[in-house]
């Protein structure tokens, strides 16, 4: 397993940049530590993929170099790398069985055969398909074609990192449940550092310790999923991650007060206002909008009762703020609204600023 | 008014539908919920007349319809896959299903404009569906279904292929489409939080056959039987077996429970409990909530929220706790069930209705 | 029934029903008739029952023809097959290649039979022949007239340039259907070329091989035109193939009885080998 260092990195697809607009991916530089679990997390085009395959060894980056240990891979193939990848659809040997689709990276390698065979039944084991190992792999369900494709990877003990592009994309609901709890189990016994790719927030935020969020090209927060749910730094990750995302109103700030309409709300502290100040926005999660008796008054529109809460949309001085009830909760008669104070952010042209005390 | 009587499909030996009975209203949506190989595509193929039932009819608006071709119904399909020409503009796009219906310029330009803006597909409106992201393309293709005018609008996992936010933003203005057209919408999905999302009816679907049809989510709070409750879950039910003797609840490892007074009148035997991972929660026991431990196998944090796979007894569960709790695999936690939120199910996997219930 | 049902539709399928009808199934008929009888001019038929078949069944002509046709569909198949194979694993994937390939795959496919055979036949003519000049300049005595070897040769020839892209075209297609996914795993795993054929290309290309060989088969079995052309099926009979027999027979002896009795039984053998074909390969690829 390695650290990876991803030193001053960016890429365009096609030839002599010249503006920002033309880099899919913009300035990446960063450090991930030996044994992290990491997932990349966009929407589709943020550059995600790109920053996978440029790890992975399929692209090339333009600029910059990427080290593995120290070591610097960026000339290095695929292949020299010794990276392990899970595709979002599952890529078996399908004329081959379970147990050979497993021996196969190492019999390319040329391991002694009595090695293949303790570390493949060691893999089969680890991803829990010991009793099929002699069954062909095309008739398997897709969640154990992803598993093979895991499997492949993990038998080689000398993986760098295990990458994976969207995997679960074409797996049940249910079973993604079972897959994402043997993954996490797999990383806390095996200690590999792992890359994972999605758009999908909860994926992410449950897969990884640190979450790598990227939009327009550029890694906006990378961060612990409480840190990202807490404290997002733009309001593209409010926005992004949390359903519903975050409210963002615009607002006018005087010392520690934010100004919209004819509303003030009380923020826990001074922001750190800019030197050229900027559009200046509040942030609250949906979870931290308190309905009750007290507070804004707002006329409700749309209850959405999804279960395990309700999602109530609200208007406040023609704003939509979404509300989360708990399932037990109803809507009052003479419905109002109050930010909790630890679910404030303050935001100048969408970036978060400090509030002081 | 679409109806299905007693619809069964049988291929080569093999049974996909078997005896669905349906009545679709007018102006509603109706999901069909559960996994892949339910048979959700299946009878979205019969409701649309690609396919003809093996047994069992058709009737809508109290006609029979069983044998009519799909060119001679009013139907519109969305399916996973973007489907658009991709020769034409989006504007061409839309205008197609009126344009083969001999409708005049006039009032074809009036309506693509109408339903452009609608989808928010007014900007793109010159742009080939090839130059479009994922999105605007499902955008056309659905904007398309709308402009039909059809009676029965048919949508296959719709959003399957879009990225999570987007299919969260569409998820949110598909209602306010559907409830404007006045059609019959069928809308399948796999996802347990897409349906409750969407509301209207759901039908559950597990293994060809229709478990449950309901409000959405009167079929999510009281579901008829195991499977249904299993369908419609995610993450999955917790589920335990238990013996049932006089007063009390004998579940594995010697544990037992006072049966509730709601479920005193039942007989005693062998019944399977089941419920959200929500409704656990941690510490002490409190009177009247049932009490155990559990073994931690993992924990995710979702950012306010907390999942925690847990093993009881040969079994595992899955909670929902709000806030943080980062636990390490093999931690033994105390947990708590109000038993409120209980839902038992008899040996045939029916759902015993609790006393208090049965007298509302 | 599986599918809704429109009336409209029989007549969509009527042409095709009439078209084969009379192409196909009238005349086979006529063969039928004319197999079973004996006839000396002037319209007066005899019956003659299996006579025909028998003869033709114990005629060393004939199995001296048929083995012919065996060995050179064998010879056909060995080399377009592979060769096909190898030239589709060759072509670009993409960029301006791929349409320039395609054309060129594509131009011999255009041709017509008895241009084909015309084309080579002054190619391999020793006095203004490109090929043959060539060949008799390095001292090699090419003469495809005299000698049997050289007539072989270049009827194979003929059909592998002929007919080659046909397999490219088909594997070509298979394997642009591979999603690059698997190249990069199979990278990653460190596959060797050769594992990366035998494990993900030959598995994705079975279902059009199989469309291929049996095409070539059904096509090379039944030769005619190239070798009529060429060599008109000598020299001596080393090049008369069954159809050519088959030709020489009714048209140039004019024995319809005999010659309609082996056109069945010609029909019979190819019919028969598509099927063991088809069967084999299919159940291969269900065992897998």
């Amino acid at each position: 397993m390695a650290r990876i260092e991803l030193d001053h990195i960016r890429h365009a697809y096609g030839p002599n940049p010249k503006s920002d607009a033309d880099y899919a991916l913009k300035e990446v530089h960063h450090t991930w530590e030996d044994g992290g679990a990491y997932a990349l997390l966009g929407p589709s085009g943020c550059g995600k993929t790109t920053l996978l395959n440029i790890i992975s060894g399929l692209i090339h980056p333009s600029h910059g170099r990427i080290l593995f240990n120290g070591q610097d891979v960026t000339d290095l193939s695929t292949q020299e790398r010794n990276i392990a990848q899970v595709f979002q659809f599952p890529v078996i040997y399908d004329t081959m069985t379970v147990y050979d689709n497993l021996a196969f990276p190492l019999r390319n390698r040329g391991v002694a055969a009595a090695d293949i065979d303790r570390k493949v039944r060691e893999t089969l084991d680890m991803i829990d398909l010991a009793s099929w190992a002699d069954k062909k792999a095309r008739g398997l369900t897709a969640d154990q074609k992803q598993k093979i494709s895991l499997g492949r990877g993990l038998v080689r003990s000398d993986v760098n990192a295990i990458l994976f592009d969207e995997p679960l994309t074409v797996i049940d609901p249910h079973m993604k449940w079972v897959l994402r709890s043997q993954l996490k189990e797999l990383h806390r016994r095996f200690g590999f550092t792992m890359v994972y790719v999605t758009h999908d927030q909860t994926e992410a935020l449950t897969f990884a310790q640190k979450v790598v969020v990227m939009y327009e090209g550029e890694i906006v927060q990378i961060g612990t999923p409480h840190e990202l749910f807490e404290r997002p730094k733009h309001t593209f990750v409010g926005y992004f991650i949390g359903s519903p995302g975050m409210n963002v109103v615009p607002v006018e700030i005087e010392g520690k007060k934010a100004r919209f309409g004819g509303q003030v709300v009380n923020l826990p502290g001074a922001p750190d206002m800019p030197a050229t100040k900027g559009r200046m926005e509040l942030g609250i999660r949906p979870e931290y909008v308190r309905l009750g008796r007290e507070g804004m008054p707002v006329t409700i529109g749309k209850v959405e009762d999804i279960g395990r809460h309700k999602i109530v949309r609200t208007q406040l001085e023609g704003q939509e703020i979404a509300v989360i009830l708990a399932e037990d909760e109803e809507v009052p008669a003479d419905p109002h609204i109050h930010f909790d104070p630890k679910g404030i952010n303050v935001y100048a042209n969408s970036w978060r600023v400090a509030l002081g005390e | 008014m679409l109806e299905l009587r007693n619809v069964s499909k049988v291929v080569g030996g093999k049974t996909h539908l078997s005896d669905i009975s349906l009545k679709l209203e007018h102006g509603t949506l109706n999901v069909l919920l559960g996994p892949t190989l339910a048979g959700k595509t299946s009878l979205m193929r019969i409701m649309a007349g690609l396919d003809v039932p093996t047994s069992g009819s058709l009737w809508f608006d109290g006609q029979d319809i069983t044998g009519v071709p799909v060119q001679k119904r009013s139907v519109a399909m969305v399916y996973q896959q973007f489907i658009n020409y991709p020769a034409f503009t989006v504007y061409e796009n839309i205008a197609s299903p009126m344009r083969v219906a001999g409708i005049d310029s006039a009032t074809i330009d009036r309506e693509v404009r109408k339903t452009a803006e609608l989808l928010k597909l007014t900007p793109y409106l010159d742009r080939t569906p090839l130059n479009l992201s994922g999105g605007q393309q499902q955008r056309t293709a659905l904007a398309r279904a709308i402009v039909k005018n059809a009676k029965l609008v048919l949508l296959d996992e719709p959003l399957a292929n879009l990225d999570y936010k987007l299919r969260e933003e569409l998820r949110a203005e598909l209602p306010k489409l559907f409830a404007a057209s006045g059609a019959i919408f069928v809308y399948a999905t796999t996802e347990p939080s897409e349906a409750l999302l969407l509301g209207g009816n759901t039908a559950t679907l597990s293994e060809g056959r229709i478990t449950q049809f309901g409000q959405t989510i009167d079929v999510f709070r009281q579901p008829a039987d195991l499977i249904t409750a299993q369908t419609f879950a995610d993450p999955p039910l917790n589920i335990i077996t238990i013996e049932k003797k006089e007063d009390l609840f004998h579940l594995p490892g010697d544990i037992t429970f006072a049966v509730p007074a709601d479920w005193r009148g039942m007989e005693d035997g062998s019944y399977v409990l089941g419920f959200q991972p929500h409704h656990l929660s941690f510490g002490p026991s409190e009177k009247d909530l049932f009490a155990m431990r559990a073994k931690v196998i993992a924990s995710e944090i979702t950012g306010s929220e907390s999942y925690i796979h847990l093993a009881f007894a040969n079994t595992r569960w899955a909670m929902l706790a709000h806030g943080i709790h980062e636990l390490n695999a093999g931690e033994i936690v105390e947990l708590t069930l109000d038993p409120r939120h209980l839902m038992i199910f008899d040996a045939s996997g029916k759902s015993v209705t609790p006393r208090q219930k049965l007298a509302a | 029934m599986d599918k809704t049902w429109n009336n409209k539709a029989w007549f969509m399928v009527l042409p095709v029903l009439l078209l084969v009808a009379f192409s196909a199934v009238i005349p086979l008929m006529t063969v039928v008739n004319y197999s079973v009888q004996d006839t000396f001019g002037n319209n007066q038929f005899f019956w003659a029952g299996t006579e025909w078949y028998a003869e033709m069944l114990h005629s060393e002509r004939f199995h001296a023809a048929l083995l012919r046709n065996l060995f050179f569909s064998f010879i056909i198949l060995a080399i377009e097959v592979p060769l096909g194979i190898l030239i589709a694993l060759n072509m670009p994937r993409k960029g301006w290649g791929v349409p320039v390939c395609l054309v060129l795959m594509s131009l011999p496919l255009l041709i017509p039979w008895n241009v084909v055979g015309t084309i080579w036949q002054v190619f391999g003519r020793v006095d203004i022949g490109l090929l043959g000049r060539t060949l008799s300049m390095l001292g090699i005595n090419y003469n495809y007239v005299q000698n049997p070897l050289h007539a072989w040769v270049t009827v194979i020839v003929m059909d592998v340039w002929h007919w080659t892209s046909l397999v490219v075209l088909l594997c070509y297609a298979g394997l642009v259907s591979i999603p690059d996914a698997f190249y990069q795993a199979a990278k990653i795993d460190g596959a060797s070329r050769w594992a990366v054929f035998r494990y993900i290309q030959l598995p994705k290309m079975n279902r059009v091989l199989l469309i291929a060989v049996l095409l070539r088969f059904m096509d090379s079995f039944m030769i005619y035109t190239e070798p009529f052309v060429v060599t008109g099926g000598g020299p001596g009979n080393s090049t008369t193939f069954l159809s050519i027999d088959l030709v020489k027979m009714a048209v140039g002896q004019f024995d319809l009885g005999p010659a309609a009795a082996m056109s069945i039984i010609y029909f019979l053998i190819i019919l028969a080998l598509s099927w063991v074909f088809y069967t084999v390969m299919t159940n291969y690829d269900a065992e897998r």
